[in-house]
């Protein structure tokens, strides 16, 4: 980790509890990532891994009764001790959000345009005009070819690629520094997720902002960021640079994932699926979270939780981590173990 | 495998469906033989899945007809019995697990109740091939007598597919059926329908909007676009050569190592 200057973002052993039927239960166990200024960070995992909540946290839009030990920092301050002041001013121009069903998150009554210049007006006390002028700028930029008579336009016009690039279009309209990206691509066709990860690919190339990208699709991950993060059960496995994930990932469960994902460019490679079902954080037991499924576990596994430790040129949080390059196949087949 | 002399297990011909003025599907025609795998690929509003539901006979068609194994399917208006005797024909797996079961009706209920309605199944004969079938498609017997709210997403498309399977039908409709799955329940999944597919002469019409899986399920791929399909043959082929301009765009569209997004058309 970089100590020389403070990252734009830090999880610092994020822990994250939700009331469940009176007693609080972990979704998250332990997170610990920084994303850099500028840099891109993707946070892949499966459902129930936590991988939203911990966005989330960013901004603190968790569910109500949630607790959270450890902390967030944003460029040095602590998110959970913030005032309501600071709060609002990480929201609107610190850290900005997009979501993965974008029509859940807009007003379908209001036109695009006034969900758009809102922010501008009220609060940054800008006039209509201008704040209009700048809203149809950025509906170009995110490729929104007739941006004039998409302002006008309600959600319910729009189709959802559409949509999504409104939402950008919002998300950037308060000149954030970081993008809080959850699943953005998700509910739309591959050809639209395509231009539109481009566009925002384009837009934090030109600002030099920051991202935290939430996918449970590793290969799109791999290709947006710099830098990836497995999750599992609640807490981050892998930590590893984009470009070694497909050559150098040590974790089992992400060269699992790995291999049970199928494109169409791997020729007659056949899937591998990963046993039983992904554990949410609250069922994981005193061990590693991913033992019960992992085929190379081993005693020690299922009794001692395993932390993040150094491989390579990332960190992984198992007891015995593949080494780099040593087999792309199914953990388990041809292993090398580090001690043990 | 597929006998080339064999009598086609479907054969959906001239398939149109209209909305008023949209046209939802055109002219579409497909057939499989038994035991054959085929994949309509396309994106929302390619009408894949008007296809799909045209040959289930969940939509009737406004023109073509849909024949198994020379039968052709009867309309909405028939009676009961006669819609019925096509369960053989054909049946369906649709996207969302958590949606198609009955929450009320305990797992095993489910497939003995559509074993006792088409089949002379009874009593210790029904309860065999039921958990048998539940053996097949890799749920325990614990998970039998379970709720589906006590199933996980994956464990519940488990239940979805042998009920599908359990009258033998020529034709399983799968409609985006792994799509709503994790990627590490996905590839069980995917590998469940071919381990049954070897046992069985069921053909599959496999409907998907994800060309990475195809090939791990079918042999055969047709691409739909607006409402046609516009380019067809064998899997491997048409995903290493894709002839239709539009495919290579799907192709070139899905991440995968080395890839990044560009920027097409503006919209």
């Amino acid at each position: 980790m970089n100590h020389m200057e403070t990252p734009l973002l830090a999880f610092e052993g994020l822990h994250i509890t939700l009331p469940v039927r009176g007693e609080h239960r972990a979704v998250v166990h332990r997170v610990d990532l920084t994303v850099p200024a500028g840099g891109a960070v993707g946070l892949v995992g499966e459902s129930g891994s936590g991988k939203s909540l911990t966005a989330r946290s960013v901004l603190r839009l968790l569910p109500p009764g949630a607790r959270v030990g450890g902390d967030v920092r944003f460029d040095g301050a602590s998110v959970t001790a913030m005032d309501a002041a600071s709060l609002r001013a990480l929201r609107g121009s610190g850290a900005a959000m997009i979501f993965q069903d974008p029509r859940a998150h807009i007003n379908p009554l209001r036109t695009i345009g006034d969900f758009l210049t809102e922010g501008l007006v009220t609060t940054r006390g800008q006039r209509q005009g201008a704040a209009t002028a700048r809203a149809t700028d950025l509906l170009r930029e995110v490729g929104i070819a007739d941006a004039p008579r998409r302002l006008r336009q309600r959600p319910a016009e729009l189709s959802g690629g559409l949509l999504q690039r409104v939402m950008i279009a919002a998300a950037l309209i308060g000149e954030p520094r970081l993008l809080l990206a959850d699943e953005p691509t998700t509910a739309l066709d591959v050809t639209t997720q395509a231009e539109v990860m481009a566009v925002i690919d384009e837009a934090r190339e030109q600002r030099g902002l920051a991202m935290l990208f939430i996918t449970h699709d590793l290969a799109l991950a791999a290709a947006v960021c710099d830098s990836i993060a497995v999750m599992y059960a609640g807490s981050v496995v892998e930590q590893l640079p984009a470009a070694r994930l497909h050559d150098a990932s040590c974790h089992p469960y992400t060269r699992a994932l790995l291999a049970a994902r199928p494109d169409p460019g791997t020729g007659a490679r056949p899937l591998r699926a990963i046993e039983g079902r992904p554990l949410s954080a609250s069922e994981a037991g005193p061990g590693c979270a991913f033992a019960p499924r992992c085929p190379a576990a081993r005693d020690l596994c299922t009794t001692d939780r395993p932390l993040p430790e150094r491989t390579g040129d990332g960190r992984t949080a198992c007891h015995f981590p593949l080494l780099a390059g040593a087999d792309d196949a199914a953990p388990g087949t041809e292993r090398t173990v580090r001690h043990g | 495998m597929a006998d080339a002399g064999a009598p086609a297990a479907l054969e959906a011909a001239g398939l149109r469906k209209t909305y008023g003025d949209f046209v939802a599907v055109e002219d579409v025609g497909l057939s499989l033989a038994p035991g054959a795998s085929l994949a309509l690929v396309g994106e929302s509003g390619s009408g894949k899945t008007t296809t799909a539901r045209m040959i289930a006979g969940l939509e009737a068609p406004t023109a073509g007809t849909v024949r198994f194994d020379g039968r052709v399917l009867p309309g909405r208006r028939a009676r009961t019995a006669v819609r019925g005797s096509f369960a053989g024909d054909v049946q369906m797996v649709f996207q969302d697990p958590y949606a198609s079961l009955d929450r009320h009706q305990r797992v095993a209920d489910s497939i003995s109740e559509v074993l006792a309605h088409h089949t002379d199944l009874r009593g210790s004969a029904l309860a065999r091939r039921t958990a048998e079938l539940l053996d097949q498609v890799g749920l325990t017997a614990g998970q039998a007598r379970s709720l589906p709210r006590a199933l996980s997403g994956g464990q519940r498309q488990r239940v979805a597919i042998a009920r599908a399977v359990a009258v033998r039908p020529r034709v399983l409709v799968l409609d985006e059926a792994v799509a709503a799955l994790d990627v590490s329940v996905q590839a069980q999944i995917v590998t469940l329908l071919r381990e049954l597919r070897e046992q069985s002469d069921t053909a599959y019409l496999f409907i998907t909007h994800d060309l990475g899986i195809v090939q791990h399920i079918c042999e055969d791929i047709a691409v739909m676009h607006r409402g046609r399909i516009i380019e067809r043959g064998r899997t491997l082929s048409v995903l290493e050569r894709p002839g239709a301009a539009y495919t290579r765009k799907l192709i070139d569209s899905v991440p995968r190592r080395g890839w990044t997004p560009k920027r097409g058309a503006t919209a």
